[in-house]
């Protein structure tokens, strides 16, 4: 680890002003602190944002869940909120990398991220969310850019994340058997306006599976996609997996998801 | 009658209390006075000349105590790194041991070599020097590939070695084999590659080095396995230091499995620089380097042939494999493809003519040794892959198969054709125990249930053989061991009854202080508690070989009860004279000395204290009470016993579930079941790891190792295992006083093999280790 600055501001404005050129904002520091430690990545300040009570909470008003960007894996895998709204979303975060990274990981810091093999992103596009920051409203799809790229600008900070409540939802991951990050998971929803269904962990970034939806939108039934294939093409290939057995995976995943959903 | 806590108690661990309350003293736990740190900057490429190192800079930076290069060892007279075994080609010429300096001198051979250590006030200060070293580097095309490496026209690793070639080996008689084969009913051909493996011990390796410049003594902690094999290769090859004048001390362990046997370049460099610079210097490895360094294990590809006549007999068998050395030949890398291995294939079968050949190359890739099995979990796979493929052929039940071809029980000792005489053993008691275990008759059922759930459902067995307790002396040396590999031990009472005994062996995870202690309780009647087992010191322990090769009980409990047998001789003098009988009448059992015929009798503490305060005292014998014993063996044991696996495939994804194991182990007396079983559980664990999880890959252009963290590298975690059925049969070893044949190692022997038979069971058709989930799946959905 290279020595760095740190500072931990109370206020969202007092953090953003606070953060130079080279400096990183740190969440949960699931990913950061590795880094740094690895000496993979450099940075002259760390503002941590862990002392920013708005940016935690959970809160529910019938149609819409929203989640502060602070809030831990762990809170939402154990929020009676989260449980009775989106069941699937909760469950999502009870599998996301082991206990210790549930109880520092946050959502915030896991989106702004955006690991190709991480959970988070396949609920956010799923769900149709939208991410709120310190300066504006982002829909979720248009968030996630592409391979650990989003849509935030300099000293921009995600404040919080509002899904919108859908009538059932599931999701299902195969795991990578090293890392246990997904290796291709895919998530799924049945909201008013339509099927919803996002893969994450087979392509560069979380992505749509529009023929899915459209099946799903008519009959919201495992057996309505069992014949849709995804084309291997784009899809990641590495070590692990190859872009072939991705491409089955989500139609495997995406049935049991759609048997999962409640 | 029986002693508490003695032989056959399954007593619990009594080194663990302090491990799993965070007690105990692991190298990086240790620290000296004025100590700086250690740090190596290693290798980025797979090949490459050093063309220049400019260490200006980093000399200048913060906190820089010295640094040093290879050229800086080889200037000051330190030699290199050695291979203990020495293998003889078929023409007749030595192995190829090219030469192996602790740092790089002139060229690095594989991502993570050694290309200097720098050493400074603290590790960050150390690291951040490492970044200002200027190496000139000149790249080379490198190899990984073993295949590849053997093939004409491939990058040259050596000049010492041409065509990457470290030797060309064979064992058995071609002749006699080629002419069962040419005479044969069937042949059954089995290609076969055994995925290289990382060691991953919990502790990552670690050296403490220290100079004391008024007596001229060097200490080195280091995490060995074999600390005064460790210092006699020091100061016999390397010149570090006089044996008289160097300390070996290996503390508590985390772990091993091999990978600590090897005297490395770390712990080399560690302590000689300590004595440069006059002050102490510690290295602690990180996971990182972990993975580049450690010596890795397997990595061998291999052709067999299995000759069968018309009613199922095996008339021949013939391999040939080539195996992976790795960038430079490691400590005992040579006689791990060669007598640990070739001298096993005739697992527990009477084939009347073997013949293997190996032939071994170097690559550019980390070196591969000994790793938990060494050699003998190769020999099994190769051996039980082939009896399920031939059975399979045959139109035969695999079981029945090996039950037809089994060596009898009867027919002990049993000289293969491979050189080993097998002492003792019930094969087919093993195999029929564990087809009980696993209800391997209602298979048929379970296979139709799974069926009709739409899942793919296999059951397979591995009836492996190792051969343990490494080794007689006479033995391995005429194989070309450098060492001899007895064990010695000391039993010193105290004079108030308690006992420290002081092996040879060394324990990094087995329970060895307990092990010993129930031996001392159950031999000498003193309680395990009032037992201290002293390792892994050498101005402690008279001599060690260490601890490898499922050795630890077989050689060094029985130097132990060499010497218990000693204290016993001495104390029925002691209490002849104090009871006033003769040393004939004396009767001994479990630490009670009574006089044949009578009532009088005296405990082993009353004896050993008159020894101390020997105011009555027989007078032409020596006070006190401490003896101690070198044991070398008469033979090998032998473990052997037959695991089955049953797996349920989900053909969508592949992923293969293991719903039942039957462990059927034959290691002879059992001292403490428990720790046993739980030897059985990590060797299968690690096994079943090998089958379907873990797997060691270099992409092949570039020489670069993709399996460098967790991330990649799979570890078995609990989840991934199913709950173990373990069981023991037991015919005791006749050539060690315990009988015993040792269980380290039987369980990664065993696993892969019967694991991948259940898989390729299910499938139909043969898919290489490790198992994953996506080749499962392709074998699946393939014709």
């Amino acid at each position: 680890m290279y020595s760095f600055d740190y500072e931990r501001p109370s206020g969202i404005n007092e953090a953003a002003s606070a953060l130079g050129e080279d400096d990183k904002f740190l969440a949960g520091g699931q990913t950061l602190i590795p880094t740094l430690k690895l000496r993979l990545a450099q940075a002259g300040k760390l503002v941590d944002l862990g002392g920013i009570a708005e940016l935690k909470g959970i809160s529910s008003n019938g149609s819409e869940l929203s989640i502060g960007a602070m809030t831990r894996h762990a809170d939402v895998a154990n929020s009676a909120d989260v449980k009775s709204a989106i069941p699937a979303l909760a469950a999502l975060a009870s599998h996301i990398g082991d206990a210790q990274v549930r109880n520092r990981g946050t959502i915030g810091g896991s989106i702004s991220n955006n690991d190709p093999a991480a959970d988070y992103p396949a609920a956010l596009v799923g769900l149709g969310a939208t991410v709120h920051t310190n300066k504006r409203s982002i829909s979720a799809e248009d968030f996630f850019v592409d391979l650990f790229e989003t849509a935030l600008e300099e000293n921009e900070i995600v404040t919080k994340i509002s899904f919108p409540i859908p009538e059932k939802a599931g999701y299902a991951k195969f795991p990578n058997p090293a890392s246990r990050f997904a290796l291709t998971g895919v998530f799924v929803a049945k909201t008013a306006n339509g099927a919803r269904v996002a893969v994450t962990g087979a392509g560069p970034s979380v992505f749509r599976q529009t023929d899915m939806e459209a099946a799903l939108s008519g009959n919201f039934s495992a057996d309505a996609i069992a014949g849709i294939k995804t084309s291997a093409s784009g899809l990641n290939a590495d070590i692990h997996a190859s872009a072939e057995y991705r491409a089955n995976l989500i139609s495997v995943m995406a049935g049991r998801a759609v048997k999962a959903a409640s | 009658m029986s002693v508490e806590n003695g032989i056959g108690a399954s007593v619990r661990r009594k080194e663990d209390q302090r491990f799993i309350t965070g007690n105990g003293h692991y190298l990086d736990d240790l620290n000296r006075v004025g100590q700086a740190y250690g740090y190596f900057l290693r290798s980025p490429h797979a090949f490459a000349k050093i063309k220049s190192i400019d260490l200006d800079a980093a000399k200048a930076a913060p906190g820089v105590v010295d640094i040093f290069t290879g050229k800086d060892m080889v200037a000051d007279g330190i030699g290199g790194l050695i291979c203990g075994w020495g293998i003889t080609s078929k023409d007749g010429t030595p192995h190829k041991a090219p030469p192996h300096n602790s740092m790089a001198v002139d060229a690095v051979r594989h991502v993570g070599d050694q290309v200097a250590f720098v050493i400074a006030d603290s590790l960050q200060q150390a690291k951040d020097a490492a970044e200002l070293i200027e190496v000139d580097y000149g790249t080379l095309t490198p190899v990984t590939n073993i295949a590849k490496a053997l093939a004409p026209g491939a990058p040259q690793v050596h000049e010492e070695a041409p065509g990457n070639l470290c030797y060309d080996w064979e064992l058995g008689d071609k002749t006699a084999v080629d002419a069962a084969f040419a005479k044969a009913a069937h042949v059954t051909k089995l290609d076969l590659i055994n995925n290289r493996l990382s060691p991953n011990p919990m502790e990552p390796r670690a050296a403490l080095g220290e100079y004391d410049a008024g007596s001229g003594e060097l200490t080195l902690y280091t995490t060995s396995q074999n600390p005064h094999v460790a210092r006699l290769i020091m100061s016999a090859f390397l010149g570090i230091a006089p044996e008289n004048k160097l300390r070996v001390v290996a503390p508590d362990v985390g772990g091993g499995f091999g990978s600590k046997i090897f005297v490395y370049a770390e712990e080399t460099t560690t302590i000689w620089a300590a004595k440069k610079i006059n002050r102490p210097v510690k290295w602690t490895a990180d996971r990182s380097e972990a993975f580049l360094t450690d010596a890795h294990g397997r990595d061998h590809v291999t052709h067999a042939e299995l000759a069968t006549d018309n009613d199922g007999k095996i008339l021949a068998f013939k391999v040939s494999t080539q195996a992976n050395m790795g960038a430079y030949l490691s400590t005992f890398a040579s006689a791990v493809p060669t007598y640990l291995y070739g001298t096993l294939l005739s697992g527990q079968y009477k084939i009347p003519s073997i013949y293997v050949e190996v032939k071994a190359g170097f690559t550019n890739t980390t070196p591969v040794d000994a790793y938990r099995g060494a050699g003998r979990p190769e020999a099994t796979y190769v051996v039980e892959r082939m009896m399920d493929t031939a059975a399979r052929d045959l139109k035969m039940d695999p079981t029945e198969f090996r039950l037809k071809n089994f060596i009898q029980p009867d027919a002990y000792p049993y000289e293969t054709p491979v050189i080993m005489t097998y002492d003792s053993g019930d094969y087919p008691l093993s195999m029929n125990n564990a087809k009980g275990m696993i209800d391997y008759n209602g298979f048929a059922a379970r296979k139709a249930k799974s069926e009709a759930n739409g899942k793919l459902r296999g059951i397979g067995c591995a009836a492996y053989i190792e051969a343990c307790g490494i080794a007689p002396s006479a033995a391995v040396g005429s194989l070309g061991a450098g060492v001899g590999l007895w064990e010695s031990a000391e039993v010193r009472f105290n004079p108030t009854g308690s006992v420290t005994v002081f092996t040879g062996s060394h324990s990094h995870g087995q329970g060895h202080e307990t092990t010993f202690a129930q031996i001392i309780a159950d031999k000498l009647g003193v309680p395990i508690d009032s037992v201290e087992v002293v390792h892994g010191d050498t101005s402690k322990v008279p001599f060690g070989m260490g601890t490898y090769g499922s050795r630890s009980l077989a050689v060094g409990g029985s130097a132990i009860v060499k010497a218990v047998d000693k204290i016993v001789e001495k104390s029925k003098k002691i209490a002849a004279h104090l009871m006033e009988a003769s040393v004939g009448g004396i009767e001994h059992e479990h630490g009670v000395f009574s006089v044949a015929g009578t009532d009088k009798k005296l405990t082993m503490g009353e004896i050993a204290f008159a020894a101390y305060v020997p105011h009555n005292y027989p007078a032409d014998l020596e006070p006190g009470m401490a003896e101690n014993a070198f044991y070398d063996p008469l033979n090998f044991t032998f473990p052997a016993g037959t695991h089955i696996a049953e797996v349920e495939i989900d053909p969508a994804t592949g992923v293969v579930d293991i719903v039942d194991w039957a462990a059927s182990d034959d290691f002879g007396n059992v001292i403490n079941p428990m720790i046993v079983e739980g030897q059985v559980h990590g060797g299968v664990a690690q096994g079943i790891g090998q089958a379907m999880l873990e797997g060691v890959q270099y992409d092949e252009d570039s020489g670069q190792l993709l399996t460098g963290s967790y991330m990649d590298y799979c570890m078995p975690r609990a989840d991934d295992l199913p709950n173990f059925r373990v069981a023991t049969t037991n015919t005791p070893c006749p050539s060690n006083p315990l009988g015993v044949k040792g269980c380290g190692e039987a369980g990664a022997i065993a696993a892969p093999a019967a694991l991948m038979n259940a898989i390729v069971n299910a499938l139909g058709k043969d898919i290489d280790m490790p198992a994953t989930a996506e080749k499962v799946w392709r074998a699946a959905n393939s014709n």
